[in-house]
């Protein structure tokens, strides 16, 4: 293989003359005596020729584990309709790259603005923007909105069933910014919304939710509204997309901003990324949404045209005074996801959301039947704790599972590094799961009864 | 030649403001909105809130800037123009028949220009 440097000897000789150097050592003599260059090249290996490059990289994918998969916390193993792989895959999809006189790729930005219309369909929301990076980076740059958008207010009440990995971006954000984060506790796998009034005072700035939450339940948000719209605040639902075709949509539960992943719109696991966030607010915020927002239009002969029509504002002119400095999108995951959506239909994303639903509880149903484990009943989507009477019978369970080619649930403890959830795993069941794969878990499961 | 009214005080900022017992009234000068350019969005404050001298109060985009306008005395915002809501460009057609806000009960205001000292300080911007 050859190293991609385009200068040939003669290019480098002649810019070195017109500046009057005589070698590149020469170019660098005053770095070197700040000791700030390398005294050795690095010790970097010869190249591999493209079949060496082959058959490496396919002993390393041979390692990968196979297996069914009732993983979850937030990347869920959905059935993806091969059209979502075959047209996203066309090279002027995949390989191209938004150019910065962005209006001459008319083809990418009339789907970023298919996307923003999907979006607000599913949000009941009028603004969405053309997707933030993912979901974590979503609920931190709604956390920032909210923190900028009321004047004084630097206090921002996050539930503590949000997912810990949105959590985590959020407390990044937050780091430096002299905000801070108040946490409202949780009751019986849901937020305890009887803390709510107690914890706001004269600086909340506004509130975040989650349903399904981390455990995968429906929150109820009834009234939720009222509460943080009486002293002003902002307030924001973070949300499953599939899951907004059984459930209430952040719009009809008063909330200000919707915020969510849309990795369960037709985008492979891909060991957890990348994905893409969404975010789509009320008009009021329409100038204070981070990202960009793709318009439709017509040129100056009447023909329809799309064009980035709120940008600018942020990192281009307000510069360090922006409220947010994301300057990118995931243009190919939102291409990803508006023909998913364009496959099923909301009729189809209805039937894919409820087959989740009830393949869940069938499953839950024949896990609530053993003796060692415990298992909350309560309203959820298509993931549920379950909870062991130790944690080592909830290894010995995993291993079982995946001695037979199963992947049986995420455990809780690591992502939330808290105490109670040590003997505790989210167990995911998506409309991909067949009866006979569900069957086989509760099979293999239910020796554990006689050890 | 940017136009300048005799009655008016001024800042550095090129903001105009009229001072009537404790209310002022506050708007942007014909330098600001010809440097600015197309004036597309205002961003208003909300009544009622308090700002210092100096503190950023509200924004003017035009097409190509956008320039934060700061509170050229201390006071409570009493008046938003939300005519510029609709019609930032007013801006540019009037500017100081368009005020922008008003604040009432105002305390302080230093370096505030008269429009002699203003016009002289517009020499050495030019």
């Amino acid at each position: 293989m050859y190293s991609y440097i385009p200068h040939t000897s003669s290019d480098e000789r002649k810019m070195l003359e017109a500046i009057g150097v005589n070698s590149i050592d020469e170019l660098f003599v005053d770095l070197k005596e700040g000791g700030c260059l390398l005294k050795d090249f690095l010790k970097i290996e010869e190249g591999l020729s493209e079949e060496e490059v082959i058959r490496k990289v396919k002993r390393l994918a041979n390692m990968n584990v196979q297996g069914v998969s009732f993983l979850g916390a937030g990347i869920y193993d959905h059935i993806i309709p091969s059209a979502v792989t075959s047209l996203s895959s066309l090279p002027g999809f995949s390989t191209s790259y938004t150019p910065y006189q962005a209006e001459i790729s008319q083809g990418i930005l009339q789907s970023f603005f298919e996307f923003q219309t999907m979006i607000c369909n599913l949000t009941s929301l009028p603004v969405s923007n053309a997707t933030l990076y993912d979901g974590g980076s979503a609920a931190a740059e709604a956390a920032s909105l909210i923190l900028s958008s009321k004047r004084g207010c630097d206090e921002i009440i996050v539930s503590s069933t949000i997912s810990p990995f949105s959590l985590e971006c959020i407390k990044t954000w937050i780091k430096g910014t002299g905000n801070t984060l108040v946490m409202l506790p949780e009751k019986d796998g849901v937020s305890d919304f009887d803390c709510l009034e107690g914890l706001i005072t004269n600086k909340t700035a506004g509130l975040m939710v989650q349903t399904p939450n981390k455990y995968g339940f429906f929150e109820d948000l009834t009234g939720i509204d009222s509460i943080v719209h009486s002293f002003k605040g902002l307030f924001a639902i973070y949300s499953d997309p599939l899951s907004l075709s059984i459930q209430k949509s952040q719009g009809q539960w008063g909330a200000d901003i919707a915020i969510g992943d849309t990795q369960s719109l037709g985008v492979p696991m891909a060991f957890g990324g990348p994905t893409a966030g969404y975010m789509a607010v009320s008009s009021s915020l329409m100038r204070k949404i981070p990202g960009r927002i793709v318009g439709r239009t017509v040129d100056n002969q009447g023909n329809t045209a799309y064009v980035l029509t709120l940008q600018a504002r942020e990192q281009h002119i307000k510069r360090e005074r922006a409220t947010s400095n994301i300057c990118s999108n995931e243009a190919l995951i939102s291409i990803m996801n508006v023909i998913y959506t364009s496959q099923l239909g909301f009729k189809g994303m209805k039937e894919a959301a409820l087959q989740c639903r009830a393949k869940a509880q069938y499953l839950l149903e024949g896990l609530d039947k053993l003796s060692f484990v415990n298992i909350k009943k309560k309203d959820f989507f298509l993931e549920f704790p379950v909870e062991f009477d130790s944690s080592e019978r909830m290894e010995k369970f995993l291993l079982g599972l995946k001695e037979n080619g199963i992947f049986g649930g995420v455990r809780l403890y690591p992502l939330t590094k808290n105490k109670k959830d040590e003997a505790t795993i989210l167990v995911a069941v998506t409309e991909k799961r067949t009866k006979e794969e569900m069957d086989e878990y509760l099979e293999i499961v239910g020796r554990l009864e006689n050890e | 030649m940017s136009k300048i009214i005799d009655e008016l005080l001024y800042t550095k900022d090129h903001e105009w403001l009229k001072i009537e017992g404790t209310e002022a009234t506050v708007g942007i000068t014909d330098y600001a909105q010809s440097s600015l350019g197309e004036i597309v969005y205002v961003e208003l404050p909300v009544v009622d809130d308090e700002f210092s001298a100096k503190e950023e109060i509200a924004n003017v985009e035009s097409v190509k800037a956008a320039s934060a306008i700061y509170s050229p005395v201390s006071g409570t915002v009493s008046e938003v123009n939300e005519e510029l809501s609709d019609n930032p460009e007013l801006l540019n057609t009037d500017c100081y028949s368009n005020f922008i806000f008003k604040l009432k009960d105002v305390t302080e205001g230093e370096d505030l220009l008269d429009a002699d000292a203003y016009r002289e300080f517009l020499k050495t911007v030019d």
